[in-house]
C-alpha cells in the first residue's frame, strides 16, 4: 500500500496507518501532538480544531485520508508563529483562557477568523467562533482578546 | 503597598494557550492499558446472572468481587457502591470494568458480556424521602395565625449538567508492589485518596493521588472522580499495568452527577400593609439513586431561603428523595441556585399579587448589617447592597427600561436578582470535618514551595494563591513555585469547593507566609504549617441548623435584559450587568473571569439548558442535544466589583466562585416574565414553555 503523505506543521510526513482513522487520533497518538483535545468527539465543541490549508476544521470528524497532500497545522505548529505570540499575549491580557481545555482550539479558530477578517466586528467574531465551546469564560474575554490581537498585530493577518 | 487586585499574568497561561498543559488523556506511559465500564441498562433491577466471556491473555474484568475493602464510595452518606452488587438502581450504574491493551478488543469483550436482569419497579417521583431537615426562626406559627393574607407559590427547576469541556478521566499505575498512583481530572485530591483507601482497605502510604491539568469541573469533579478512582485502583492492582480510563462525552453525560432537580413550595404570611411577616418554605431535591452529597446540598438550599432579605419568622424544611435515576451532586452553587430562583421569583410575585412596585417591595425587605440571618446568626459585616443596587440600576438604565417594557407587545423585558452566597463550608464543616492544613517549604536556595491540595481548574487558584504568598513574603514571582497537588507532597488543605479556596486556603497561606517572613533565615531549609481555626464568633448548632451558617457572605446583583420573538418564542439575552462584593478581589481579571463564566452558566440554567430523562434514561446525552451557550448566545457583560474587605480573609478576600452563578436564573426568568407578560414558576423557560404560557394563559 502506498503511504499517505501530507505536510504536518511545515514538515512533510508519510504514514502507513489506516486512512479511516480520525485525524485527531493520529495527531495525538502517532505524533504525540496532544495539544488538540477531544471534548465531544462529534464536531460540536471545537476543542480538536486544527488548520487544514489554513482553515480551522474539527479533527475529530476528519478521516486521515482527507488530508492527503494537504497542510495540517496543529497548535504545536501554530505556536511557533509570530501571529500566535501576538494572540497569546492578547489572550493573557484579556483573560481569554481559564481551564484551558478549549484554548488551543480557540487559538486555531481565531487564527482562521483573523485571516478571513483581519479587522473583525463583534458580530463577525461571535458568529465565527460559535463552533468552539467554552464553559469557563462566557466568551466575552475571548472576544476582547481577538479585537486586541487584531489591533496589536495589525498587518500580520 | 501596591493593590493586590491589580492583575498579574496567569501562572499557567503559556502552557494552556500553547497546548502543552497535560490533561489526563494527554498522559502517555509505556505499556498503557485501557478500561471501559460495563453498565446497567435498567433503572431498577436485580442482577440475576452475569456471564463474562473467556478473556484473551492480558485482559481482565474487575467487579465488586475484586474489592478488598468497602464497596462504597467514601462520602458523607456511604450508600453509593463502587460496583453494583446484586441490584442496580439507575441506568448507567457501573457493574464491572474491562481492561486490557487494545480498545477494540475491550469493546468486543464488553459486547459479549451477558447480564440477566429481573426488573423491579422504578420510582421517578418525589416519594421516597431519605433525608429530612428543618429549622425555624422567630415564631412563624404565631405570625401565620395573625396574617391578613397567606399566599403560596410553587417553583420548579430542572437538571443542569456541568458540561466541562474535558470529560472525566484518570490514569492509574502501580509504584512497586502495592502502591497505587492515580493522576486525574479532579477537584479534591484527598477525597479521592480517602475513598481509594477505604475501597482497597490499605494504608495511606499505598495510595497517591496527583492532579492533572483540569479542563473544567464546576462541581462535577468534586465527588464523582472518587467513584472512578476506586474502580481504577482495584483494576490496577489486579492487572499490574498502567491503565487509562477516559470517559467519552456521551458516557460522561449519562452517568456523571448533575444539579438536583427541585420543587420548592413558598408560603408567605402578609400583614395588612403588605409586609411579609413570615415565610414557610419546603424544598424537595431529587438525589437520583444514591444520596452522596445530597444532604449537604439540601442544607445549602435551605440556608439560602431568604437570600438577600430579612424575614423575621421562618419555618423551613426540606427533603432529599431518592429516585431510580443518575445520582445528582455538586454543581457550582450547591443548592443555592434552586432556592435563590424560588425566593427571587416569589418576592416579585408577592409584589405583583399585592399590586405593589416589585423594586420598592423588595427594598422594604432587604437585609441590613446587624440583622439576624435565616438561621438566627448575625450579619456582622457591612452590607453594601444599597450602593450596589444603585450602581447596577444606573449601569443598566433599569428603572426607565422596566417602565418602557411594561407596555403590551414590546416583547422585551428586564429582570433583576439580589443574592448572597455563604463563603466556605456550612457551619462547623471547616472546623469539624475539613481541618484544613497548609504548608510552605523553603529550600536552602531560598526557593519557596506552596504545598496545598487546592486545584486550579481554570478559576485561577494557582495564580491567586501564589500571589498571596509572593506579596506577603515580598519576593519575586520566580522564587515561589505552586505545582499541581500530589498527596505525597501536600497536606490536606481541603477540597476545592464551596467558594472556600481564596478565603480559607488563601487565608491560611497568608498567615504561613507572614510567619515565614518573620522567621526567614537565608540559606536554610524552613517549613511553616498553619491549620484552620474557626473564628470564635462563629457559633453553629448543626443539629438544629441554628447560628452562623457561614463566617462571611459575598453579595451580588444581576440585571438581565432579553427580547423574545413573538413568532418563535426564542429568547435572546441582550445584555447582562452585575455588581459583586467579594470582599477584595485577589486579582481583578480573574474575578471578572469568574463573574463572566458564572453568569453565563446561571443565565443559561434559567432559559437554555434542558436535560430530561425518560424512564430513567438521560435524553440529552451529548453536546448536540444538551445546549450550552455559544459565543452567539452569550450577551455582552458589564461587571463592577465593590471593595468590602473581610477582616479574616487574605487581603480582605471572601468567596468568589459560586456567587456569580446563583442569581442568573431568576434575573433572566424575571426578564422573560416581563417580556411575555406571564408569570414564570419553572426553569428552564424554553420556547415550548413560553408558548404554553402564552397560549393557555396559565398563572
Amino acid at each position: 500500500m502506498k503511504p499517505l503523505k501530507f505536510i504536518l506543521n511545515d514538515q512533510p510526513v508519510e504514514t502507513h496507518t489506516n486512512p479511516s482513522r480520525r485525524l485527531l487520533d493520529v495527531m495525538r497518538h502517532d505524533y504525540g501532538l496532544t495539544g488538540s483535545k477531544e471534548g465531544c468527539g462529534e464536531g460540536e465543541c471545537g476543542a480538536c480544531s486544527v488548520l487544514l490549508d489554513g482553515h480551522a476544521v474539527n479533527s475529530c470528524l476528519l478521516p486521515l485520508a482527507s488530508v492527503q497532500g494537504r497542510q495540517v497545522t496543529t497548535i504545536e505548529g501554530y505556536a511557533k508563529t509570530q501571529r500566535f505570540a501576538v494572540l497569546k499575549q492578547a489572550m493573557g491580557e484579556e483573560g481569554g483562557s481559564q481551564c484551558g481545555i478549549c484554548t488551543p482550539g480557540f487559538m486555531i479558530a481565531i487564527e482562521s477568523l483573523l485571516k478571513k477578517h483581519p479587522k473583525p466586528t463583534d458580530q463577525q467574531i461571535r458568529i465565527d467562533l460559535a463552533g468552539n465551546l467554552c464553559r469557563c469564560t462566557g466568551y466575552n474575554m475571548i472576544i476582547k482578546a481577538v479585537k486586541r490581537a487584531a489591533k496589536v498585530g495589525e498587518g500580520l493577518w | 503597598m501596591k493593590d493586590i487586585s491589580r492583575s498579574v499574568p496567569k501562572e499557567d497561561h503559556d502552557e494552556k494557550v500553547s497546548g502543552r498543559a497535560l490533561y489526563a488523556s494527554d498522559i502517555q506511559m509505556a505499556d498503557m492499558h485501557y478500561a471501559k465500564t460495563i453498565r446497567s441498562d435498567r433503572p431498577h433491577a436485580r442482577l440475576v446472572r452475569i456471564e463474562y466471556p473467556t478473556l484473551p491473555d492480558g485482559y481482565i474484568i474487575v467487579d465488586h468481587t475484586d474489592i478488598t475493602g468497602a464497596n462504597h464510595v467514601n462520602m458523607i452518606f456511604e450508600d453509593w457502591p463502587v460496583f453494583a452488587a446484586g441490584v442496580v438502581k439507575h441506568v448507567g450504574e457501573p457493574i464491572a470494568l474491562v481492561c486490557g491493551p487494545d480498545k477494540q478488543v475491550i469493546q468486543s469483550i464488553c459486547e459479549q458480556v451477558v447480564i440477566e436482569y429481573e426488573d423491579l419497579e422504578p420510582v421517578f417521583e418525589f416519594q421516597d424521602s431519605v433525608v429530612q431537615k428543618a429549622f425555624k426562626k422567630g415564631d412563624p406559627d404565631t405570625a401565620f395565625s395573625q396574617a391578613k393574607e397567606i399566599v403560596e407559590r410553587v417553583y420548579e427547576t430542572g437538571y443542569q449538567e456541568q458540561a466541562y469541556i474535558e470529560p472525566q478521566g484518570f490514569v492509574g499505575y502501580l509504584e512497586g508492589e502495592k502502591k497505587v498512583t492515580l493522576i486525574g481530572s479532579i477537584q479534591c485530591p484527598y477525597y479521592v485518596k480517602n475513598a481509594v483507601m477505604k475501597t482497597l482497605a490499605c494504608d495511606p502510604d499505598d495510595v497517591r493521588v496527583i492532579q492533572a491539568a483540569v479542563g473544567g469541573a464546576f462541581g462535577g469533579k468534586e465527588e464523582f472522580p472518587s467513584l472512578m478512582a476506586c474502580q481504577l485502583a482495584v483494576a490496577v492492582l489486579k492487572l499490574k499495568k498502567p491503565i487509562k480510563m477516559i470517559y467519552e462525552r456521551e458516557e460522561d453525560m449519562i452517568v456523571t452527577t448533575k444539579r438536583h432537580p427541585s420543587k420548592t413550595t413558598m408560603t408567605a404570611a402578609l400583614d395588612e400593609t403588605g409586609k411579609v411577616l413570615a415565610i414557610k418554605a419546603h424544598v424537595a431535591l431529587d438525589a437520583g439513586a444514591y444520596i452522596g452529597l445530597s444532604g449537604v446540598v439540601l442544607s445549602r438550599a435551605m440556608l439560602a431561603v431568604t437570600a438577600a432579605y430579612t424575614i423575621d419568622h421562618l419555618d423551613v424544611s426540606g427533603d432529599v428523595y431518592v429516585t431510580h435515576t443518575v445520582p445528582n451532586g455538586a454543581f457550582r452553587g450547591f443548592g443555592a441556585p434552586q432556592m435563590i430562583f424560588a425566593i427571587e421569583m416569589f418576592m416579585h410575585h408577592l409584589a405583583k399579587h399585592l399590586d405593589k412596585d416589585p423594586f420598592d417591595f423588595r427594598k422594604a425587605h432587604q437585609a441590613k448589617q446587624g440583622d439576624k440571618t435565616a438561621t438566627s446568626g448575625i450579619f456582622r459585616d457591612p452590607i453594601l447592597m444599597d450602593a450596589m443596587i444603585e450602581k447596577a440600576t444606573n449601569m443598566s438604565d433599569y428603572h426607565r427600561k422596566v417602565k418602557a417594557y411594561a407596555a403590551p407587545n414590546v416583547y422585551r423585558g428586564i429582570g433583576m436578582s439580589w443574592f448572597l452566597h455563604g463563603c466556605g463550608f456550612t457551619g462547623s464543616g471547616e472546623s469539624d470535618h475539613i481541618k484544613a492544613k497548609v504548608r510552605l517549604r523553603k529550600t536552602e536556595k531560598d526557593h519557596v514551595y506552596v504545598l496545598v491540595a487546592a486545584v486550579d481548574m481554570g478559576q485561577g487558584a494557582k495564580t491567586t494563591l501564589k500571589k498571596v504568598v509572593v506579596e506577603t513574603l515580598g519576593v519575586p514571582y520566580h522564587q515561589v513555585t505552586f505545582d499541581h497537588p500530589d498527596t505525597d507532597d501536600v497536606p490536606d488543605s481541603g477540597p476545592t469547593v464551596a467558594s472556600r479556596t481564596a478565603m480559607i486556603v488563601g487565608g491560611l497561606l497568608s498567615q504561613a507566609a507572614q510567619t515565614l517572613k518573620e522567621t526567614w533565615q537565608k540559606g536554610k531549609e524552613q517549613v511553616v504549617e498553619k491549620r484552620y481555626r474557626q473564628p470564635d464568633f462563629v457559633v453553629w448548632d448543626e443539629k438544629h441548623l441554628r447560628g452562623d451558617a457561614y463566617p462571611a457572605y459575598s453579595w451580588g446583583v444581576n440585571i438581565v435584559e432579553v427580547s423574545v420573538s413573538p413568532v418563535t418564542y426564542d429568547v435572546k439575552v441582550e445584555n447582562i450587568w452585575s455588581v459583586y462584593d467579594v470582599g477584595k478581589a485577589l486579582d481583578e481579571r480573574i474575578v471578572i473571569g469568574q463573574a463572566d463564566g458564572g453568569i453565563a452558566q446561571g443565565v443559561a440554567y434559567g432559559y437554555l439548558e434542558v436535560m430530561q430523562h425518560k424512564k430513567g434514561t438521560i435524553q440529552h446525552k451529548n453536546m448536540t442535544d444538551y445546549i450550552i451557550p455559544t459565543s452567539v448566545d452569550m450577551a455582552p457583560t458589564e461587571t463592577v466589583i465593590f471593595d468590602n474587605p473581610y477582616a479574616l480573609g487574605p487581603y480582605g478576600a471572601k468567596g468568589v466562585g459560586e456567587l456569580s452563578l446563583v442569581g442568573g436564573a431568576p434575573a433572566v426568568a424575571l426578564a422573560i416574565e416581563q417580556a411575555i407578560g406571564r408569570p414564570i414558576h419553572k426553569i428552564p423557560a424554553t420556547p415550548e414553555m413560553i408558548m404554553e404560557l402564552i397560549r393557555h394563559e396559565t398563572t
